[in-house]
């Protein structure tokens, strides 16, 4: 039978939902219509008034070959983002799974990096990688390395992916251990006896029956990797050298107050949550089917 | 095919040993059934067999071959477990064939394996499903035929009726024998529910608190229990078991009355002892003839048969508590005086400090 819950007063559900719905408001909905109301405006040099142009703000980003570039480092940033951040983190979570003791210390001292901010943990990794200051930077230099990410680009972009995903890590082995420990011991010694090895165990029955997990923390890491590592890139490079490590966040930002072309920035931040939708879309799609059994 | 020998094996977790040195023989194509209650280790010494579980001392061998530090995969076995360990993301025919496609065996051979065990087990119309798609007793099938393609030298079953429902386990339990009989692969089978043990095996090792009570075939294990746990554990309903005192012909339970031994007399004179007699080796008897009166307290009827639970008159304060087994359409009402007599040579003593038989 359905439960039903049924109120007296015909008021107080709405009360009741009104905090949620306010929250929700004044910090989605509103900023969200704003944003979409400016995209189509193009506001003059001092800010004091705006010209109604419909999609010409979308139309100059497209034609935009910065804006494009911009598309294929995040495409980039991304990629390597995700694929180090879950492979390095179900390393670990399958290296956790088999300690017996001081599993907590372990499994404790894994998941702290998750407790960090992403601007901290960019500052820190600065200090480390820095070429004039930083500590690693010194003894890569010392074994012969021409190691300065604020000239070269490649340098600068391995030093965001390698910051941004670390961040990332604790809160993927979280999963992947959860995930492990979801699987039945049983299955894993049915497979030692069919004649498996370990890796082929992995392979053929670890791994497919992590994939709901993997297919989740796939989509949460290409959100954080599109959306959050804003902090980390600020910090680090702010986008250089030479726009090398401008991800598309980060252009919304550098155009809109740096370059105080509010129109354009509104339009960026359009498309994003265009992305955004489609992301959940097909996370939910997936998700909610556990594909695979 | 092939014998199992296990020599003194021990197991232990830190410093705690749960197995105090188990020994066996298994003969070539034998069903043998390791019964006892949870806890005693019997998983555990299947376990070890299996090479699921390192061995603190003693020897295994399979086939003349000492398996001790042999990887499961090395060890010629196959092993079905409780909750059936089915692959859930492999359809029937995968699961069935991983094994074989590890063992790189053709395409050829597996569809030919595969198809044969499927038949056997009457799972060919499933091959395609997934298990999830499977009802418990078709799961089961699959765990069985998973280890039957394989063709191993030694099967273990790791309690794999206890998820089932009752009708089903009986059904699957005759199942389980037949194929048994039919490839003589030589089996081990670990069960708490003595009724699997008595009709599966060829032979029962029935274990408690990490020792081997008794091995024997089921009838020697019913008829001559070597110890009071095995007398009580096998059986059912349970043996009553009774505390007294034997002096020479006579047995003298603890509150005054008297029974005669028969055959089973013990010479000494007042020896401390535990008398046991089955439920259904007690008789209705005139008032004359009986050796004991039960004073009835509930009944149960069964159909085929009737138990009387109740005391013994002249039984003590505590204990006492006593179940006759009698023909199922004897007239009972509670507060009755049942007269009753033991049948010849159904008369069981153990030593009541070490338990064991006398």
């Amino acid at each position: 039978m359905e439960k039903r819950v049924t109120f007296d007063n015909r008021l107080l559900p709405y009360l009741l939902l009104a905090p949620q719905l306010l929250v929700t408001i004044v910090f989605f909905f509103w900023p969200a219509g704003q944003a979409l109301y400016q995209s189509l405006l193009l506001p003059d040099p001092f800010g004091l008034g705006a010209r109604f142009v419909w999609f010409s703000n979308f139309e100059y980003l497209f034609n935009d070959r910065y804006y494009l570039q911009a598309f294929v480092t995040t495409a980039v940033f991304t990629f390597f983002v995700t694929l180090v951040s879950m492979t390095v983190a179900l390393f670990f979570a399958v290296l956790a799974d088999q300690v017996i003791k001081g599993a907590g210390v372990y499994k404790t001292l894994l998941i702290w990096p998750y407790a960090v901010a992403p601007a901290v943990a960019g500052v820190m990794w600065l200090f480390m990688f820095q070429p004039s200051i930083g500590v690693l930077a010194f003894y890569m230099k010392a074994l012969g390395v021409n190691w300065n990410p604020v000239l070269d680009s490649t340098q600068a972009m391995t030093l965001v992916i390698a910051a941004a995903a670390w961040k990332q890590i604790s809160y993927n082995f979280l999963f992947f251990l959860a995930g492990l420990q979801a699987i039945p011991k049983s299955l894993i010694e049915a497979a030692a006896i069919d004649g498996a090895g370990r890796w082929h165990r992995f392979r053929t029955i670890i791994f497919p029956l992590l994939s709901p997990t993997t297919f989740f923390l796939l989509v949460v890491n290409i959100v954080y990797a599109f959306f959050e590592t804003f902090g980390v890139i600020h910090t680090m490079t702010a986008g250089g050298p030479g726009r090398s490590t401008t991800i598309l966040v980060y252009k919304v930002f550098s155009d809109g107050f740096v370059g105080q072309d509010l129109g354009s920035s509104a339009a960026q931040s359009v498309i994003l949550m265009v992305v955004v939708g489609l992301l959940t879309i097909i996370q939910f799609r997936f998700i909610e089917r556990r594909v695979h059994y | 095919m092939a014998t199992i020998s296990i020599k003194n094996i021990t197991k232990s977790y830190g410093k705690t040993e749960v197995i105090h040195g188990v020994s066996l023989d298994v003969a070539d194509g034998e069903f043998i059934v390791i019964v006892g209650p949870s806890g005693c280790g019997k998983s555990t010494l299947l376990r070890m067999v299996a090479g699921l579980e390192r061995i603190t001392g003693g020897t295994i061998e399979i086939g003349g071959r000492v398996v001790n530090d042999l990887e499961p995969r090395e060890r010629d076995i196959a092993m079905v477990f409780q909750n059936y360990a089915l692959y859930p993301h492999m359809s029937v025919f995968d699961n069935m064939a991983y094994g074989l496609k590890i063992a790189n065996k053709s395409k050829d051979e597996i569809r030919e394996r595969v198809g044969k065990a499927a038949r056997m087990l009457q799972l060919e119309p499933y091959l395609e499903r997934k298990p999830r798609a499977l009802s418990g007793g078709q799961r089961q099938r699959v765990a069985m035929g998973r280890a039957l393609v394989r063709d191993p030298a030694v099967f273990l079953f790791d309690e794999p009726l206890s998820n089932l429902d009752a009708k089903l386990r009986v059904q699957m339990r005759l199942e389980i024998k037949e194929m048994q009989r039919s490839v003589e692969t030589t089996a081990l089978y670990v069960t708490h529910d003595q009724v699997e043990a008595m009709t599966l095996a060829d032979r029962l090792v029935v274990m408690n608190g990490g020792v081997a009570e008794q091995i024997d075939t089921p009838m020697a294990v019913y008829d001559r229990p070597a110890t009071r746990f095995v007398a009580g554990f096998i059986g059912s309903p349970a043996m009553n078991i009774m505390k007294g005192a034997a002096s020479g012909r006579e047995f003298t339970l603890e509150g005054g009355t008297t029974l005669p031994l028969g055959e089973a007399a013990l010479s000494g004179e007042g020896r401390p002892v535990l008398f046991g007699v089955r439920p259904e080796h007690l008789r209705l008897v005139p008032d004359s003839e009986a050796s004991i009166r039960l004073k009835v307290r509930a009944i149960e009827t069964l159909g085929a048969d009737t138990l009387a639970h109740g005391r013994f008159d002249g039984a003590g304060a505590e204990g006492g508590e006593f179940i006759a087994r009698l023909p199922g359409k004897t007239k009972l009402a509670e507060g009755d005086l049942l007269p009753l007599a033991m049948d010849p040579g159904s008369i069981h003593l153990f030593d009541a400090e070490s338990g064991k038989r006398i």
